[in-house]
């Protein structure tokens, strides 16, 4: 049998502020290709996991290693660089540009890397770059808004273009903060069908999420973590029967 | 080569013609002498590399008069030392220019915001005073560098005898200096170059990525750019425009002195740009047009101009009309420009292109046709 690819470690994580310890001894293995779910209670600690993620908060102690690589200390775009791709929780996009423009600009950045002084060539002329982007704003619905500005999209809305801008760059690792937060019960559906669509081809999801309806439908294995520990890992079944797990979600961990 | 779209090339075309026929478009307003056209020119050029840095990635710089400064100084240099030729000496402008930003940039890049703005006016009033000081035995100090007889000029020595008195900036036997028609056409084959230049990096992925730099700076982090180079070309290409500015007009008047480089020089390049229509293309240069039309023919008006527009109105009338608009020309044309400024900044926050495009939708489009290309084009200003 093959030893399953793993391709996110976060080893032995610590990351207190101040007396507060966000993260203690958070060990984590995310197997190539599968979609991980990390739940627990408010300030559990899982955002400031993403965060150690892609460095944008440098852990106290421990590190996580990506693809055989320590990317601890390394700087946000060349962990991006490296093939690993963040959805924000608080939709993080370009307000002034156009829809399309919004997902032609991570599509430049996976083509031409995190540099290419390109003056020469008008965007228009970018026939490749704005079918992709194209591609993935039809995926989530917004292909017949691409000309209207971003800043005017509803919250919703502007979730389904950041995860369009995510997914254009193929990324090897996408983490996905509370994907369907905001959105309605239509919208969640259709983002739990398209992260369905694309799984396998490569990529591999870690996902955080309070939606235990997402949570269920899509993932291959949950980690649950309270105050900073990890306290249930397995596959969601498993984790579902879990008596530490009804526990701490009924607040009984002190 | 060019590979514009149809619009692009009218827009262009549209551009060319109008800078070209300078002089018989600015007969009617008293404006069209060569002399004025060539400082719209250069201060256009000037306006446009600014608004290259601050309407693309929103980076307010407050000393890019000292690139100019720069440029002129080594425009003068090239004449003194080389050549009365103009075309090195602007190679040259441009040359320390763009090293003399490539060092500022660095350093005051590390900041954005306002922090950004204070770096880049400490770097420019630092060079203003070294300019005065340390360094007057390259910039001669307060007198101003200015050409002598004594000048080497060790090309043209190779070629000619120097003739009797001091010798004028040519072009291939054309009078740059002095004033003339070529100098203003050399001014305006340049706006052109570079509002060529300007158009192609407006539409440009290196545009977008910088339009996007100034939308949200940290996303551009986490969506794999390494936004620091990015400014930073942006950063040069502006401080470039700059010294060929400033060389150009070293070129048509060989004569610098450090007020050239004060702050008042770099806090007017960005009225100019504020003025005419931040971001966009065609906006710098109509502010910087404006401005120096206000500084050079506003100012010249005095009572005897205003006794004959308002000679029509009885003189009851006519006398504290006059006397209460006498205070807005003459020495008074700042407090006319300080007006204007505020009205539009309150009113037209988009500067004249922005008042231009709404008086375009009122005549010319149905009001919904309006609203669908304003939604098509963030910018359509250009």
């Amino acid at each position: 049998m093959p030893i399953p690819n793993i391709v996110l470690h976060v080893a032995d994580v610590h990351k207190s502020f101040g007396g507060l310890h966000a993260l203690s001894d958070v060990d984590l293995q995310v197997q190539e290709g599968t979609t991980h779910a990390i739940i627990g209670p408010n300030g559990a600690g899982k955002s400031t996991l993403l965060n150690v993620c892609i460095g944008r908060l440098a852990p106290d102690t421990g590190a996580v290693v990506f693809d055989g690589q320590v990317i601890t200390g390394k700087l946000p775009h060349e962990i991006n660089q490296m093939g690993v791709v963040r959805v924000f929780q608080t939709p993080e996009i370009f307000s002034d540009l156009s829809l399309l423009q919004n997902v032609m600009v991570p599509a430049f950045a996976k083509r031409d890397g995190s540099f290419r002084l390109n003056a020469i060539r008008p965007v228009s002329s970018e026939t490749g770059i704005r079918d992709e982007a194209l591609h993935w704003l039809d995926d989530v619905g917004l292909a017949d808004q691409r000309d209207a500005i971003a800043a005017s999209l509803s919250r919703g809305d502007k979730r389904r273009l950041e995860l369009a801008m995510g997914l254009v760059q193929k990324p090897r690792l996408l983490l996905l903060d509370e994907p369907t937060a905001g959105m309605s019960r239509h919208d969640t559906n259709s983002t739990i069908e398209l992260l369905k669509k694309i799984k396998g081809r490569g990529m591999t999801k870690v996902i955080i999420e309070h939606d235990m309806h997402v949570v269920f439908s899509l993932a291959d294995r949950i980690t649950v973590l309270a105050q900073g520990r990890i306290i249930a890992d397995g596959p969601p079944d498993e984790v579902r029967g879990n008596p530490k797990v009804q526990e701490a979600y009924l607040g009984g961990v002190h | 080569m060019l590979n514009l779209s149809r619009s692009d090339w009218l827009l262009l075309a549209g551009f060319s013609a109008v800078v070209l026929c300078l002089p018989v478009i600015l007969e009617p307003i008293g404006a069209a002498y060569p002399a004025l056209m060539q400082k719209f020119c250069i201060f256009g050029i000037f306006a446009i590399g600014f608004n290259i840095l601050f309407g693309l990635t929103g980076y307010l710089s407050f000393g890019h008069a000292a690139f100019l400064g720069i440029g002129s100084y080594a425009a003068v240099w090239s004449f003194k030392l080389f050549t009365m030729n103009a075309i090195p000496a602007i190679i040259m402008a441009v040359f320390f220019a763009a090293a003399f930003a490539l060092i500022v940039g660095y350093v005051c890049l590390r900041r954005s915001g306002i922090y950004f703005s204070i770096l880049t006016l400490a770097f420019a009033q630092m060079s203003y005073n070294l300019v005065y000081s340390v360094l007057t035995p390259l910039t001669n100090g307060e007198t101003g560098l200015q050409l002598t007889l004594n000048d080497p000029r060790i090309v043209d020595a190779l070629f000619y005898e120097p003739a009797a008195g001091l010798p004028r900036v040519d072009l291939f036997g054309l009078f740059i200096s002095g004033g003339g028609y070529a100098g203003f056409y050399l001014c305006a084959a340049m706006l052109i170059i570079c509002f060529i230049i300007a158009l192609l990096i407006f539409r440009s992925p290196f545009g977008m990525m910088l339009r996007a730099i100034k939308s949200n700076q940290n996303r551009m982090r986490y969506t794999g750019f390494n936004t620091r180079p990015y400014l930073l070309a942006a950063f040069v290409i502006s401080g470039m425009y700059a010294g060929l500015a400033g060389g150009l007009m070293a070129a048509t008047d060989p004569l610098v002195g450090a007020e050239r480089m004060q702050w008042t020089a770099s806090g007017e390049v960005v009225l100019m740009t504020i003025l005419g229509g931040v971001g966009t293309l065609v906006g710098p240069v109509l502010g910087a047009a404006v401005i120096k039309y206000f500084e050079n023919i506003f100012s010249s008006f005095g009572d005897a101009t205003l006794h004959d527009v308002f000679g029509f109105l009885p003189d009851a009338v006519e006398q504290p009309v006059v006397s209460f608009l006498v205070l807005f020309v003459g020495d008074g044309w700042n407090l006319t420009l300080g007006v204007v400024f505020m009205l539009i900044v309150i009113f037209l926050p988009g500067g004249i292109m922005e008042g231009l495009r709404r008086i375009w939708n009122l005549f010319g489009r149905r009001p919904g046709d309006g609203k669908k290309v304003l939604a098509a084009h963030p910018r359509p200003a250009e």
